[in-house]
């Protein structure tokens, strides 16, 4: 086939305005030529004979009369074994073997295959000759890592196929055609193990999709207990500067309880990533004793990267979530950030001087929004099995004001809001996560009851410690005095956390359990005092020991010493009645 | 081959536009009106339209003016002759030294390629408490420092280059005033560090788009030495400016501006700049440290706004101390572990109770009696302001903690502090002989002493409460 070729006629920052000749496609791929190097643009607006795309790299050098090369194929992503460990860019160009061949520096127009061909996976064959599948379906699998990846039936398959010539078990390169599948019209097609997916387009081939009520534990506190993730539910994140929105996500990808963990590190701190990329192998998975990094993937494109493709590279990660999700496994995807998405899709609509809507951000801003977070999800698969993912994005709202476009249409989508609060975090009150504006609408890991009465302390200690900045102590009773105390205590040994303690950093699901109810007792106990300083005095040393009790490994000795203390404490002051 | 252009279409800002044919986005170009010349540009291609921005400015150039262009990009010298010399924003020499023509770099070149980077581990030294103790700088930070005008940010600014042990400074001031720069350059001669360090220099009264490349003639010079496995120290002041004459530009430009009139893509150029601080595998490294002045004390405005959000933390500079709340250096982390056993839990104490302390000024403030609580806190927020905060403090971080640790023996008892029980066993000064002489040096007065008494009866009851318990 001929190639399409096309003309450049005006270069404005990242968007270039192309003239062409023969059909083109809404958001296929195309190369702008700047002498020997090939920009990868995606063309994103047509009118008449003019198209408009933006350019993925630096436009620097672009000329008017430039060569433009479409390709008629949509921004797609490449999908098969050998994904996991890997760190690639928003385009899918694997970092590290771009590092190798260009250095320290990102070389514009450098493109190379995300997966290595060469390598040779042992392939075992599930499907038959004669066997009908549908899109989705396993034509047979390789082991990769712990996982056994599935060697799939392409998802762009329609209707039901025929698998004819599978080939026997063995070792291969992820080019090898497995099988060759025939269609309803006789149509054949050979299937290799690996297949290319639009990014923009949800992966559908699954039965149908579930509710979402499993909780989620990530063992940070706050949010196993009292704001919950569900798997395959999804949340949001957003908090000023400083509030610490990064280091949840560090620490929620170490310790979530999900099969595989996907990185999107979007438009944020290049340092950040380096953490993840070079802690995550020496760190080892406590439920598998396997390094961290073999459930991991990360996808990253950094602020000085091109701003064009943070776009993409958070649908990159999603497609890829969704795509071993088929495989039945649980997948995270945790974004950071999403208004630096959100800031891509305004840069471009000012280029292309649409008509700007709140703060300048795109009309569709909502829309493609609520369109990312819905494919989140568990979903029940052809075969009766079940996979999940479970997308958390952080939001960075200008300002710190969550009456802002992005936070706000965020908010419409997600099924837990985990707000973070400058007041907090300037407090060194870590998670920063706020009590009282933060919500879920997913189940929590403790009793109903027991949260219930959480949230009423902390409701009521706010009350009295608002009430006391005006009337001041000595106008407060001494009731209402210690229901301040409790909702400090209970912030100050049950929300806040350690996150770089190795205990306290990291709190199972049965030891949240234990705790808060034991917590929640203590909180419901009435108690008395001499007088005020007295009250002060005995949660400060309860604080302390109950924290102490945070730091020590569940069931050993000195934790039921200190449970003990604690007790001995809490019956001096108890009321008997 | 460089064809001349003799007609301007359009001159608006700092901006000309000429029908030309053949020209690539970003090249330069050479201006020459019967004013003088100037270097421009390229900004965008529109068919035959383009749009340059002249480096000095519009003001007289006719329409009629000259355009050559010169079928390159920007550029600018490098050799370590740079070393001690003083140029303007474009490179060219505002000392009387000559310049440079050879070794031309691009500038604004490529990010560097994340998985090239490594974890950033060595802890820079300033002497100032608030920094090495509870904010710690390290080597390939970018921090800036917020402040309103007026604040010394550039007294601190030099006073960190001084201190700190790197190979090169490299200084970026845009929109200075001339009084600034010269401050900068005879404190920098005044230590000796001039020799180490180059200045590009943009005063509040040139050219506005002189302005815009002083951070990517800062940088791209700072990266070669980087690779020259130089340690870089760049100091930006005032990045505020360099916003402010983006904001010119595009507006100028007829760009739809996103808030307060600056670009949508302030966020991308403020980043591209900064993460040009690196470690690079094996060589040297980057460290920038900007000023960002906030307009009306505002950490929301658009410019302090965005930083934040890419920087690694950032510095509060107010009323001429480092503000503890607010200020934040991200990859303290990473060093403050191996520093000393008790270096992160006195920064989270110390703080916690300066938060407290605050708290009760509040409540001092209106009119509210003071429990003993509050006694003690207010004892010990003087003191942490006096002996932590001033920013004439010049000690190292050993010193500090030691500080921080009588401070606290001082003012509290052990439970009250909230620290785990093994660090107040190792480290919480044993010895309570030396409490009442400073007791009394500091203030005297009655209130405290009694406050004193009372807790030590306190303290008496809980021990038998305790005694009673197992």
């Amino acid at each position: 086939m001929e190639k399409n070729l096309g003309k450049v006629v005006g270069v404005n920052g990242n968007l270039l305005t192309v003239e062409f000749s023969q059909p083109v496609v809404q958001n296929e791929v195309a190369y702008a030529l700047v002498g020997d190097t090939r920009l990868k643009s995606e063309v994103i607006r047509i009118r008449g004979n003019r198209a408009e795309a933006q350019v993925f790299e630096d436009t620097r050098d672009l000329q008017v009369g430039g060569e433009v090369e479409f390709t008629g194929e949509l921004l797609s992503v490449e999908l098969g074994p050998g994904l996991l460990t890997q760190v690639y860019d928003g385009l899918q160009n694997p970092l590290p073997e771009l590092a190798e061949q260009c250095g320290f520096f990102l070389k514009r127009g450098t493109y190379l295959r995300a997966l290595d061909g060469e390598k040779q996976w042992e392939y075992t064959p599930v499907a038959k000759a004669g066997d009908v599948l549908r899109a989705g379906d396993t034509i047979g699998t390789v082991p990769e890592g712990l996982f056994t990846h599935r060697i799939m039936v392409p998802f762009s398959v329609r209707g039901k196929v025929t698998v004819e010539e599978p080939i026997a078990a063995g070792s291969y390169g992820i080019d090898t055609v497995v099988a060759k599948l025939k269609d309803e019209q006789g149509k054949v097609r050979e299937v290799t193990m690996t297949q290319r997916w639009p990014v923009k387009m949800p992966i559908k081939a699954y039965a149908e999709r579930l509710k979402t009520e499993e909780p989620l534990v990530t063992k940070v506190r706050i949010m196993d207990t009292f704001f919950p993730v569900a798997r395959g539910g999804t949340y949001c994140i957003p908090g000023p500067f400083g509030a610490g929105k990064t280091v949840l996500q560090q620490i929620t990808s170490r310790h979530a309880d999900v099969d595989i963990v996907i990185v999107a590190a979007c438009g944020e701190r290049a340092g950040e990533v380096v953490e993840t990329l070079r802690e995550f192998p020496e760190l080892t998975d406590p439920r598998t004793g396997k390094s961290l990094m073999e459930r991991t993937l990360i996808i990253c494109n950094t602020s000085s990267m091109p701003v064009a493709a943070r776009e993409a590279s958070v649908y990159t990660a999603v497609t890829i979530a969704e795509y071993y999700r088929q495989m039945g496994l649980n997948v995270m995807l945790l974004a950071d950030s999403t208004s630096r998405w959100a800031q891509a899709l305004r840069e471009l609509s000012g280029r292309l001087e649409e008509i700007p809507g709140e703060e300048a951000f795109p009309a569709y801003l909502e829309s493609v929004i609520a369109a990312f977070y819905e494919r989140g999800g568990v979903v029940k698969l052809n075969d009766g099995g079940t996979g999940s993912v479970t997308i958390g994005g952080t939001v960075s709202p200008a300002g710190g004001n969550f009456e802002e476009p992005v936070t706000q249409s965020t908010l419409k989508v997600v099924g837990a809001f985990e707000g973070l609060s400058r007041a907090r975090s300037d407090a060194r009150r870590y998670p920063s996560i706020d009590p009282l504006e933060s919500w879920s609408k997913y189940p929590s890991v403790v009793e109903a009851d027991d949260l219930a009465a959480g949230q009423q302390i902390l409701r009521r200690g706010n009350e009295v410690g608002q009430m006391m900045k005006v009337v001041g102590e000595e106008g407060t009773s001494i009731e209402d005095f210690i229901v301040y105390l409790k909702s400090e205590y209970l912030d100050a040994v049950y929300l806040q956390q350690d996150a770089y303690h190795e205990v306290d950093g990291a709190t199972s699901a049965e030891r949240q359990r234990y705790v808060f109810e034991r917590i929640v007792r203590i909180l419901k106990t009435k108690m008395t005092t001499k007088d005020k300083a007295e009250a002060r005095k005995f949660f400060q040393t309860l604080t302390q020991v109950t924290k102490d009790w945070n730091r020590v490994t569940d069931g050993s000795d000195e934790f039921k010493k200190l449970e003990k203390q604690i007790e001995q404490m809490l019956a001096e002051v108890t009321v008997h009645e | 081959m460089n064809k001349v252009y003799h007609r301007i279409e359009k001159i608006a800002g700092s901006v000309i536009t000429i029908r030309a044919s053949g020209v690539k986005n970003g090249e330069l170009a050479e201006v020459t009106s019967r004013h003088g010349v100037s270097l421009a540009n390229v900004i965008r291609l529109e068919d035959d339209m383009v749009s340059l921005q002249v480096f000095t400015g519009t003001r007289g150039i006719g329409t009629d003016s000259k355009v050559r262009f010169l079928g390159r990009p920007m550029q600018t010298a490098f050799s370590d002759a740079l070393m001690g010399r003083i140029f303007n924003g474009i490179g060219d020499p505002r000392d009387k030294g000559p310049a440079f023509q050879d070794n031309m770099i691009e500038i604004g070149g490529p990010s560097v390629n994340p998985a090239k980077r490594i974890i950033p581990r060595n802890m820079v030294r300033t002497g100032i408490p608030m920094i090495d103790v509870f904010n710690t700088l390290v080597e390939s930070q970018k921090l800036p420092i917020f402040s309103v005008a007026g604040e010394p940010y550039n007294n601190v600014l030099a006073r960190i280059a001084l201190q700190a042990e790197v190979d090169v400074i490299i200084l970026g001031g845009m929109g200075l005033k001339y009084d600034d720069y010269l401050f900068f350059r005879d404190t920098l001669e005044e230590n000796g560090a001039l020799s180490r360090s180059v200045m590009f220099v943009h005063t509040a009264a040139d050219p506005t788009v002189e302005c815009l490349m002083v951070p990517d003639v800062s940088l791209a010079v700072a990266e070669q030495f980087a690779l020259q496995d130089k340690r870089v120290l760049v100091l930006l002041t005032d990045m505020t400016n360099f916003a402010d004459a983006m904001k010119e530009i595009a507006i100028t430009m007829e760009q739809i501006p996103s808030n307060r009139g600056y670009p949508g893509d302030l966020y991308s150029q403020l980043a591209s700049r900064y993460e040009k601080a690196v470690d690079f595998e094996g060589s040297g490294s980057i460290t920038i440290l900007a000023v960002t002045t906030m307009p009306g004390d505002d950490v929301t405005h658009p410019v302090p706004d965005n930083t934040g959000y890419i920087t690694e933390g950032q510095f509060y500079l107010r009323n001429g101390r480092i503000e503890p709340f607010g200020s934040l250096s991200r990859l303290k982390q990473q060093v403050n572990g191996k520093t000393r056993d008790d270096h992160r839990q006195i920064m989270n104490t110390m703080i916690q109770l300066y938060a407290n302390y605050k708290e009760t000024l509040e409540k001092q403030s209106m009119g509210f009696r003071m429990s003993d609580w509050d006694g003690k806190l207010l004892r010990y927020g003087e003191r942490f302001e006096k002996e932590l905060m001033a920013l004439a403090v010049n000690i190292p971080l050993e010193e500090a903690l030691d500080l921080c640790w009588s401070i606290l023996n001082d003012c509290f008892e052990p439970a009250e502090t909230g620290i785990p029980t093994k660090l107040i066993d190792q480290f919480w000064p044993k010895k309570k002989a030396d409490a009442p002489r400073a007791e009394s040096a500091r203030s005297g007065d009655g209130e405290g002493d009694e406050t004193k008494e009372e807790e030590k009866i306190e303290e008496k009851v809980a021990d038998s409460k305790k005694e009673k318990a197992p």
